[in-house]
């Protein structure tokens, strides 16, 4: 193939450095997730609150962190804010914005899966004596999990993919590192097909192991089911 | 009424759906320890919300609701511990899908009364066998008829010990060849003595076992009457009618 160095292309594939870069996105990923949804499900029981105290703020943050760019996000925390004297690191700053972002889109996700479960289960926990946050515990959550394990898993991969943006303020991710290494030999196609590659082989691994998740929680409700309502 | 414990007293109570609709209006009925009470009605009538107020899943206007003495709708009563008390029936049976049968029959037991899980179970395992469903206690809810859910239900309810119990139209989500296995469970019930509030269209087991018929419509009771008096000679026009609508065949 002419132009296309093979050699290259094999080389940067078992590259270490860009091994490395690929962990990092890894990390980054299970963070922004797992922070996000921490932070998300407060913001989630906040904003079904009755109480206006708690359900304002929390639309708020939703308003802003899903109506603006995670990329313009990153730059107002890694290179605005230092202007008024709050100061982040990269990697602070990456941390930061990815947790944000990701809580306000999963603090939805998680509103959406908690008010799918019917009332009349809530009822039915009530009915029993169980208090409310026995009613959230025992019967809600585990429904509303099920529920919101495919989007979630969706996030996941998505996440996976939009931490490239990161790259933007210098952390040394996948793309960053792909772009760093672009300088030594300006083999601009073989490097973004090797990142390509990467990110395909992570988001196809996570494909794999969310279809299992997502069969194991529907035990109770698999192929037999006969659903009352 | 011969002279009974109250078990279940509602004086006066009203009930808005928003300020203009009336659902519930100047209601007053008492059951007594042991006494079955069929409510009967059209539709639309607050026959289920009415049923849903004597253990506040649904909150009233105004008015007095007592359980066993103790007031549901004072703000100072422990509500999750009354409705502990007090079992309920739902028409959409409202098992947990998430848990097997027998964890359904155990999960109040255990997080609400504080029973063992061994005594959860010993008690789950009785109950489940007096509805005969023995058989189903590894099973999810979806894996069993609508007739079978509904028997795992009370059994459910049971299981909690309670003083009384409500059924909210509890065969009318099923098909009409499972409706018997349910009504022979609350028959049964009903001889062993159980306090009962039944919403229900089955007018053979109103006759048969009801101490008493209320008959609702338009959020009112309009009659309340003896099993046999009431549908042998009904007294308002609106029992009648409604009477003649549903036995005409």
């Amino acid at each position: 193939m002419k132009g296309w160095n093979w050699e290259g292309f094999f080389e940067y594939l078992t590259n270490y450095y860009l091994l490395e870069g690929a962990l990092i996105t890894l990390g980054l990923t299970v963070f922004a997730m797992t922070a996000g949804l921490f932070i998300g499900f407060f913001v989630a029981m906040m904003r079904m609150s009755r109480y206006k105290i708690l359900s304002a703020p929390a639309n708020f943050y939703i308003w802003i962190f899903r109506g603006t760019p995670l990329l313009v996000q990153l730059i107002i925390i890694y290179t605005g804010l230092p202007q008024i004297g709050i100061k982040f690191t990269v990697i602070q700053s990456t941390l930061l914005g990815l947790a944000l972002c990701e809580a306000a889109y999963l603090a939805e996700i998680i509103r959406a899966g908690i008010s799918a479960v019917p009332s009349g289960q809530v009822n039915a926990a009530r009915a029993i004596g169980m208090r409310e946050s026995q009613v959230m515990r025992y019967v809600v959550a585990p429904q509303a999990l099920r529920i919101i394990i495919p989007p979630l898993g969706n996030s996941v991969n998505s996440v996976l993919k939009t931490t490239s943006i990161a790259s933007i303020i210098s952390m040394e991710e996948l793309l960053r590192r792909t772009q760093v290494l672009i300088q030594e030999k300006f083999l601009v196609l073989e490097l973004f097909t090797v990142a390509a590659l990467y990110y395909l082989a992570m988001t196809t691994a996570w494909e794999l192991i969310q279809r299992r998740i997502e069969k194991r929680f529907g035990k109770a409700y698999g192929p037999m089911s006969v659903d009352a309502h | 009424m011969q002279e009974q414990t109250k078990m279940i007293e509602l004086n006066a109570v009203n009930k808005w759906y928003g300020s203009n609709f009336q659902v519930l209006k100047n209601c007053s009925l008492t059951v007594g320890k042991g006494e079955v009470v069929v409510i009967c009605g059209p539709s639309g009538s607050g026959k289920s919300t009415l049923i849903k107020c004597v253990n506040a899943l649904e909150p009233i206007g105004n008015g007095r609701i007592t359980v066993t003495g103790v007031e549901v709708s004072d703000p100072k009563t422990d509500m999750p511990k009354l409705r502990s008390k007090v079992g309920m029936v739902f028409q959409h049976f409202e098992l947990f899908p998430h848990m097997t049968i027998l964890e359904n029959l155990c999960v109040g037991q255990e997080k609400v009364l504080g029973r063992s899980h061994k005594e959860a179970l010993v008690k789950a395992e009785a109950l489940l066998e007096r509805v005969g469903l023995t058989a189903h206690a590894k099973k999810y809810p979806s894996q069993l008829s609508g007739g079978q859910q509904q028997r795992v239900a009370i059994a459910r309810a049971l299981a909690m010990d309670p003083v009384a119990m409500l059924f909210d139209e509890p065969t009318s989500a099923l098909d009409p060849e499972m409706i018997n296995e349910v009504l022979d469970v609350m028959v049964a019930l009903a001889h062993e003595g159980m306090t009962m509030m039944v919403v229900t269209h089955e007018m053979g087991f109103a006759r048969k076992v009801a101490d008493r018929i209320v008959f609702m419509d338009g959020g009112e009771i309009v009659e309340i009457g003896g099993g046999d008096s009431f549908f042998d000679n009904p007294k308002t026009e609106r029992a009648k009618s409604f009477l003649s609508k549903i036995l005409a065949h």
